[in-house]
């Protein structure tokens, strides 16, 4: 498994229901490096924030992976139980959800739940806990952080509530960040802010994040590669560069245009018909066939081939000459 | 002449404790003032749009354009008329039927017990009007299907309801329609389909819009003219063009720079300092000058008038 902190290899997750089974993810393989953020970047019900969850081991039941392995740090971990899951999640795997309000204690100060966090993990004494709590909360930047540490979530704003959701991630110094819209419920100056502190964690300490965002701006100033999801599979994958620059699945183009900021000067956005299947209704073949303007028989009938590093999950990729 | 003119609007919203938590404990009202003295004036078939960050008023001068809100003082003109003091009640009825709303999320402004058809008509009915086939007809114009009349809300996606939403502002013919994040709460690719729809329903039907978004590339794709607000202020008001490249004031500068660019790889934007304050407490003179890089001793002082710089109308002492 090479120099990965985590790895995903075909991982797929089931949810069986009275109308048949449903596939969120379907066979979805990508690997985070040490001190790489990778962008997952789709619509929703893409299937994005399940695939973070199911690595994590935050399915809620009947959700269950029914296929793939999951690796991190040369460990599987998709099989391990209750106890063990828990010891490696916060341990190892840091996460950072949407709404810093709700994924906050309201009744304990930050103080405590940071410090009770570290004493979960880490072999240190409370005293000792209290002080890489200030450490930690400094290092996201929260100002007079030895003042604060006793306040309580409520007497925080937005941006500062998701920098101490950063600090909580961090303080047992996991080797992987999960998180799962970290910006979208912050106003643009203060999603910059959050977004720079990702970045700079990611260098100083050679964290591996994963970045789940709908928003491909976000994802141009922050990834590294990016793992762009639709209806459950891997549409392509690739470094940031490449894959907004020169999209090679019609729907990470159709994506790209689409923004209005791709647009500009023009009196229409470019629009991709229709909408993302229903989980229960996708179609056979590759599942973008019905909105895609260069989909032809193998494309409605072959399942499109499984991609694992720079490639795009289409029988007749994008070049040059078909986009002018 | 202008369709909405309004003159220097304000609102202030008391936010105090109750009356015996304030007695006990010795504190004074609170009074948040959520738009402080705003002026602007919308031209006939043209987007207007009001951009600026949570907290900045931009919902609240939306409704109080619609009559959702009374002005605390400054008026709003629909038409010449003023809907918070006009005492003829027909002149007052004709402008609130010109007048329609949009919202951010079409999950919570659909009535889940409404069948589609009622939803759409409602505008219409409620004035005693007829609307037979009317919803159907309007379903077909935003690229739903008539039959789609007799379900339900919840058989629709975010995208699909958002459309409903719109049938329903059209159906008692407006001038205006004020749309307060009408694609925040939508996916990109829905987003493009709805702004387009938007664009073709207002070529067709000679509407104009309010565009109330926190979404600058949106704005800049869809709107005529471009206020940018700052807690509860007007700081700058210009064309695209000019807002986006020949910008004026320090806040639109700052935000033009905070927002993610697609082009942006590994781009390490200047920062921005510090957060909106606290709109009970707002800074003296210009509400910007503690974040902002230029302030001088007048900034703290004295707040900026309007001034008129070439095309742009902006709220800066140094602006030039």
């Amino acid at each position: 498994m090479s120099d990965a902190v985590l790895s995903i290899r075909g991982l797929s997750v089931e949810i069986p229901s009275r109308s048949g089974t449903v596939k969120p993810v379907d066979g979805v393989s990508y690997d985070i490096r040490a001190g790489e953020i990778l962008g997952v970047v789709g619509e929703s019900g893409a299937g994005k924030s399940m695939a973070g969850n199911a690595v994590i081991g935050l399915l809620t039941p009947p959700a269950h992976i029914a296929a793939g392995e999951i690796w991190l740090n040369g460990t599987r971990i998709d099989t391990l139980k209750g106890e063990d899951m828990r010891r490696l999640r916060g341990k190892q795997i840091g996460m950072v959800f949407q709404d810093p309000l709700t994924s906050l204690n309201p009744l304990l100060s930050i103080g405590d739940q940071l410090t009770e966090t570290m004493l979960t993990h880490l072999d240190i004494t409370r005293s000792e806990a209290r002080t890489r709590a200030i450490a930690a909360l400094e290092e996201v930047g929260i100002p007079g952080a030895a003042e604060r540490i006793d306040s309580y979530p409520h007497e925080f704003s937005g941006g500062m509530r998701q920098r101490v959701v950063i600090a909580l991630a961090l303080c047992a110094e996991p080797s992987l960040i999960i998180a799962d819209e970290p910006t979208t419920a912050l106003d643009v100056s203060v999603q910059a802010q959050i977004i720079a502190l990702l970045k700079r964690l990611c260098r100083e300490r050679g964290t591996a994040v994963m970045l789940i965002t709908h928003d491909m701006g976000v994802i141009a100033e922050a990834a590294d590669r990016v793992a762009v999801m639709y209806a459950g599979r891997l549409a392509e994958l690739g470094d940031v560069r490449d894959v907004l620059t020169a999209p090679r699945h019609p729907y990470t183009f159709g994506l790209m245009a689409s923004t209005p900021l791709a647009s500009q000067g023009k009196a229409r956005l470019h629009q991709i018909e229709g909408a993302m299947p229903r989980l229960n209704k996708v179609p056979e073949g590759c599942p973008f066939n019905p909105r895609c303007a260069y989909a032809q028989d193998k494309c409605r009938k072959a399942p499109s081939p499984q991609i694992a590093d720079r490639a795009a999950a289409c029988w007749f990729p994008m070049t040059a000459e078909k986009v002018s | 002449m202008s369709l909405i003119s309004v003159t220097s609007l304000s609102r202030v919203f008391d936010v105090s404790k109750p009356w015996l938590n304030r007695v006990l404990e010795r504190r004074p009202k609170a009074l948040l003032t959520a738009v402080s003295e705003v002026d602007f004036e919308v031209a006939p078939r043209s987007t207007y749009a009001l951009v600026g960050e949570s907290g900045s008023g931009k919902s609240t001068i939306g409704r109080m354009l619609v009559g959702l809100l009374t002005p605390t003082s400054g008026e709003v003109e629909i038409n010449g008329v003023n809907l918070a003091t006009e005492r003829d009640a027909d002149k007052v009825d004709a402008i609130r039927s010109d007048i329609q709303m949009i919202f951010q999320d079409p999950f919570a402004s659909l009535n889940p017990r409404w069948r589609v058809r009622d939803i759409i008509v409602e505008p219409v009915v409620a004035r005693g009007g007829d609307a037979t086939g009317l919803a159907e007809k309007l379903l077909e114009q935003v690229g739903l299907s008539a039959l789609d009349a007799g379900k339900f809300p919840h058989e629709f996606s975010g995208g699909q309801r958002q459309r409903i939403c719109i049938a329903r502002a059209l159906s008692s013919e407006p001038k205006l329609i004020v749309c307060d994040e009408p694609t925040s709460a939508l996916d990109v690719s829905v987003q493009a389909q709805v702004l387009n729809l938007m664009s073709d329903l207002k070529d067709n039907f000679g509407l104009t819009y309010v565009l109330i978004s926190h979404d600058l590339t949106v704005v800049q794709h869809m709107a005529d003219r471009i206020g940018v607000l700052y807690l509860g202020r007007l700081v700058e008001e210009a064309s695209p063009k000019d807002l986006f490249a020949n910008t004026k004031h320090p806040y639109t500068k700052m935000l033009l720079e905070a927002a993610p660019r697609m082009d942006g790889f590994g781009r390490e934007a200047t920062l921005p300092e510090g957060e909106i304050p606290d709109p009970i407490n707002p800074p003296t003179g210009c509400a910007f000058h503690p974040r902002c890089p230029l302030a001088t001793d007048v900034c703290k002082a004295e707040r900026p008038k309007m001034r008129t710089i070439n095309a742009t109308r902006v709220a800066c002492h140094l602006a030039e």
